[in-house]
């Protein structure tokens, strides 16, 4: 392709920046012409067959638990995406946000993988994969994420010690999911330990630094401690999916995990100077039951309602 | 580990058209960091052909979240299909996970002739990861004007796999990439 001229005469399909790619044609491979099918599935050539002795039916629903909590903390993160504090803030928790959509996906590819019932149904044709079925086209009460990742933001020093106290449980989980019975999550595991290692300090550095900033940023993240604690008990509840899969060495009964993570967090409000907070638990069976807070229901429209109107949709 | 030790280079039926399939492969290039190739950057796992004669490429994500995996799908498809092998199959390893240990010599000083700073090695952990709070301290030299006088800015760059840094000689920023 010249640069000279006008490229389009020649191929309708050309136009004036071609002459910019240097001649590679491989640099529209993405989404265009080589738009295998396989080519967008997190798992593609991974076995996914389910070990024998394991309960798929369980095991999809854990995956599903596990996804749904990386998915939403996700869609949240992902909102201070061009209005961080500063450059560097945006970029670590745009970061952050694609890790745990990473693990979302390869959850969610794993869960429908084990049981392809859990899957919407979509008109006949639909090139919408899996993944993205589970993650548009379920309605609130299938969602099985805990309540901690459901209300918005709010300010900075909310968001860090929300990230704080949800990555101190989840890497606590993954850790020894890293021995898991079902190979798959067990891999899935070990990449998610790495990435949650770094957004983990990430937060806790910032839950410090707040905490021994001005009276204002000090305030602000007593009050989010607060805010949040009573969303902490939820965390170490077991389910009964969450308990059989522990017992078939698949999955963790979170149960166990409550005096490790107390002691991270306590590490960390104690270099903070701040006080454990004294807040009663929210009530109600939670969110891996279906049951979850006002902010899920708005919080869904917005991550599905372009999706859902486009069930055909190519993306 | 290196992608050497695992790449299939067992003499037999077939075995130049394998060689000559793990040189197209091996030369496709990242996406997001294209002075590497997949090999230099340990994401190329496997060439080999299996029983029904269909060349099998196994790759590796670096994150969980990386974006350039389809690309790389793509891309591999693509330039082994325009070298003669029509029969492909691009398939995702996820264990062990990727480690920025498996950048080879060549890909660091790569890495280094580019303005970035290579990975030091990763840290492996046995029992519970420790939570560090304070600021990792690393030896990162200036890939602009060699000083160690560097500095982190943020442990979160322009992609998931680095750190951004600035030299406090040169006062220019560059990007380390992250042990993991």
């Amino acid at each position: 392709m010249t640069i000279d001229g006008n490229p389009a005469a020649a191929d309708p399909h050309a136009s004036v920046y071609d002459g910019l790619l240097g001649g590679d044609e491989s640099h529209w491979a993405f989404g265009t012409a080589l738009h295998d099918l396989q080519s967008d599935d997190p798992l593609a050539g991974v076995d996914t067959a389910v070990a024998r002795g394991i309960d798929h039916v369980a095991l999809a629903a854990y995956c599903l638990m596990l996804g749904d909590d990386a998915l939403i903390m996700s869609q949240q993160l992902s909102q201070w995406c061009a209005k961080a504090p500063d450059l560097e803030e945006d970029i670590a928790l745009s970061n952050t946000a694609l890790d745990l959509l990473g693990q979302a996906r390869l959850l969610l590819a794993r869960a429908a993988a084990a049981d392809p019932q859990l899957v919407p149904t979509l008109p006949e044709g639909s090139p919408v994969p899996a993944e993205d079925a589970l993650a548009f086209f379920r309605d609130e009460v299938d969602f099985r994420n805990v309540r901690l990742v459901e209300p918005g933001n709010g300010d900075f020093a909310s968001t860090m010690v929300r990230l704080l106290v949800f990555t101190v449980w989840r890497l606590a989980i993954f850790e020894r999911l890293t021995d898991s019975h079902d190979r798959v999550l067990a891999a899935v595991a070990a990449k998610g330990v790495k990435e949650m290692t770094y957004h983990r300090d990430y937060a806790a550095r910032w839950v410090v630094t707040l905490a021994q900033g001005t009276d204002e940023s000090h305030r602000r993240t007593v009050a989010a401690l607060t805010g949040w604690w009573p969303l902490l008990d939820e965390l170490f509840e077991t389910h009964p999916v969450e308990r059989a899969m522990a017992d078939s060495h698949v999955g963790v009964d979170p149960s166990g995990l409550r005096a490790e993570c107390e002691a991270v967090l306590d590490a960390v409000l104690a270099a903070s100077r701040l006080e454990h907070p004294d807040a009663s638990s929210m009530t109600g069976s939670g969110g891996r039951a279906g049951t979850h807070t006002d902010a899920m229901g708005p919080l869904l429209a917005e991550l599905q309602s372009v999706a859902r109107a486009h069930p055909m949709g190519l993306w | 580990m290196t992608v050497t030790t695992l790449l299939d280079r067992t003499a037999g039926p077939g075995s130049t058209d394998l060689a000559r399939a793990t040189r197209v492969a091996e030369a496709v290039t990242d996406p997001e960091m294209p002075m590497l190739t997949l090999r230099n950057l340990g994401v190329l796992r496997n060439v080999v052909f299996d029983e029904d004669g269909q060349l099998v490429v196994t790759i590796t994500p670096t994150y969980s979240g990386c974006p350039a995996m389809a690309t790389m799908r793509d891309d591999l498809t693509y330039r082994l299909r325009q070298a003669g092998f029509d029969d492909v199959s691009v398939r995702t390893v996820l264990e062990p996970a990727w480690s920025s240990d498996w950048i080879t010599a060549e890909g660091r000083r790569k890495l280094a002739e580019h303005g970035m700073s290579p990975p030091g090695p990763a840290t492996h952990h046995t029992g519970p990861v420790p939570l560090t709070l304070v600021m990792p301290r690393r030896q990162v030299i200036c890939p602009q004007c060699g000083s160690d006088n560097t500095e982190l800015s943020s442990e979160f760059g322009a992609t998931a796999c680095k750190a951004l840094y600035r030299c406090v000689d040169c006062r220019e920023p560059f990007d380390h990439v992250k042990e993991i």
